[in-house]
């Protein structure tokens, strides 16, 4: 499509062109779709246009109990399900002052961060799909393959875990699963390293990431940039080290930012390899919990008909793909009044428009699966 | 810095522009005049003490029994490791309030969700769409006294009832 005809000074007639990328591509990791409006190979701009995966969760929170919301809060983000169940449960407990099980907390703690490197994994093995490396994108679904098995033993559900529940988890992992998830965790270990040569320090892998799509720090406080994406910026902030929930004070852990070691402080390299990073620090969370677990049950005791006292609270969960905030609102009864998710995905994809302006179209792509927006948590 | 401090800061920089401090609630909140929310959150934002760095979260809540809809702003300080709570009451019939584009560019896109999804209209912002639902899509669904059309370009919004269809 045509649309506005220049010449430039050499009497060439050049026009900008209009492509609609999406809602079906492989490189937008879910349905959404860019309105991309191009000079030759250079971006004029990129506009998001998502919803194509509204699924009005927010409205079905105010019709089902506060128990049965938890289900629907694994389909907010399908990749990372089980953050989006314990943000919802942490809201609830802190409405209605439930202290949730001490063993509950440490399987709450072993679920998650296996999610989140099953979905980091996602996140690094699409990035070099994107850029043209099909190999370590098995390598990556291979071993997330693992941890799908581990999560069946865990709840039974391999992706909508259905996990976390108000006052602790739904099953206890027993000794069994634990001695399986160390023996994944001494396989994977290595395999980060593998992934590292094949893909962290390849030469072209490199090349095409350094330098693109730089993100400042004032540019991650004006577009409120969450998560994997801010640390990338240089901040050294996490919401388990710095708002600790959970039993996260009495882990160690290192919270891993970005350097600037391949190009700028803020481009695609840092953003993807924070993740990579993040995925050896979980390993290191996962280690301790199997040692620290205590014994004890698993769920605290909450009445059936759970009825909060009416109030409201924001409560702040980190998960794979930054902060993830539940605003939610009880009147009293046995619904809740108003259940808000603010999610990573949504303001990264806001961020696009802007950095997108003077960008390759091809560096789109790589813009896209560096900030590792995910179609369902932006749309919800 | 304590969420009552802040508190008292804003009162003495804006006087009767913010009011019905809560403190003793999970998480602090005040109200503020819709004409100044701007103005509060520009000092907000800008003061040196407070620096609120980042809008966490803006997104409505509706009370059709105090007739009013409201429009919550969390926002948060990385380097001081505080937050508050802000509201601003709007009327059920004429929703509007200024945007808040100026202050963080990240309000372009909670406001037009907030718009799609409520009906607010904020006023100033560049580029007011809904942006979740179709264009064409009546009315705004959550608010609380909703009714869902009955159908959207010829496609039944119903279902029929799975269990009703086995018993049969």
């Amino acid at each position: 499509m045509s649309e506005t005809v220049q010449s430039g000074g050499d009497g060439f007639h050049t026009e900008d062109m209009t492509i609609s990328m999406g809602p079906q591509h492989p490189s937008t990791h879910g349905v959404l779709r860019f309105i991309v409006k191009t000079d030759g190979e250079v971006m004029r701009e990129a506009i998001p246009d998502v919803g194509y995966l509204h699924r009005s969760i927010e409205k079905i929170g105010e019709k089902v109990t506060w128990h049965g919301y938890v289900p629907y809060t694994d389909r907010a983000d399908y990749l990372a399900a089980m953050f989006t169940n314990q943000a919802f449960c942490m809201a609830a407990e802190k409405l209605g002052a439930i202290e949730v099980a001490r063993r509950g907390e440490f399987c709450r703690v072993i679920a998650c961060e296996l999610n989140r490197i099953a979905s980091h994994l996602i996140s690094v093995g699409t990035f070099g799909q994107d850029i043209g490396a099909v190999t370590p994108f098995l390598h990556a679904l291979r071993e997330r393959e693992s941890i799908n098995d581990l999560m069946e033993e865990i709840c039974g559900a391999r992706l909508t875990y259905n996990y976390i529940r108000i006052g602790g988890v739904g099953y206890d992992i027993t000794p069994e699963t634990c001695e399986r998830i160390t023996r994944f965790l001494d396989h994977f270990e290595p395999i980060v390293d593998e992934y590292n040569r094949l893909l962290s320090y390849n030469k072209i892998f490199v090349e095409r990431l350094a330098d693109i799509a730089v993100i400042t720090l004032e540019d991650a406080y004006q577009y409120d940039i969450v998560g994997p994406n801010l640390r990338a910026c240089g901040l050294k902030w996490d919401i388990r080290r710095d708002i600790p929930y959970s039993i996260y004070p009495e882990l160690e852990f290192e919270v891993p930012v970005g350097t600037g070691e391949k190009g700028t402080l803020g481009d695609c390299y840092d953003r993807y390899m924070v993740r990579i990073r993040e995925m050896e620090e979980s390993c290191k969370i996962l280690r301790q919990c199997l040692e620290m677990m205590p014994k004890g049950p698993a769920i605290a005791k909450v009445a059936r008909k759970f009825k909060p006292p009416a109030g409201e609270v924001y409560v702040r969960v980190e998960a794979p793909r930054g902060d993830m905030g539940f605003y939610v609102v009880s009147d009293g009864s046995e619904y809740p009044y108003r259940v808000r998710i603010r999610t990573g995905s949504f303001t990264a994809m806001s961020i696009i428009d802007k950095l997108s302006r003077g960008l390759m179209v091809a560096d789109l792509i790589a813009l896209i699966a560096s900030l590792d927006v995910d179609a369902p948590e932006i749309d919800r | 810095m304590e969420a009552k401090e802040i508190y008292e800061r804003t009162e003495q920089k804006f006087p009767g522009k913010i009011s019905g401090f809560q403190g003793e609630v999970i998480d602090p909140n005040f109200r503020v005049e819709p004409q100044a929310i701007v103005e509060v959150c520009r000092y907000l934002r800008d003061d040196p003490e407070l620096s609120f760095e980042v809008l966490s979260d803006l997104t409505g809540l509706d009370l059709p029994k105090d007739n009013k809809l409201q429009v919550v702003y969390h926002l948060y300080s990385y380097s001081k490791r505080h937050q508050i709570v802000l509201k601003v009451d709007l009327p059920r019939d004429n929703p509007r309030v200024s945007t808040m584009e100026g202050v963080w560019k990240v309000a372009n896109w909670l406001e037009r969700e907030v718009f799609d999804l409520f009906g607010v209209v904020f006023d100033g912002h560049s580029d007011l769409r809904r942006i979740l639902l179709p264009e064409d899509w009546v009315g705004h669904p959550l608010r609380k006294d909703y009714v869902e059309q009955e159908e959207y370009d010829g496609i039944s919004t119903e279902r029929a009832p799975l269990v009703e269809k086995l018993l049969r």
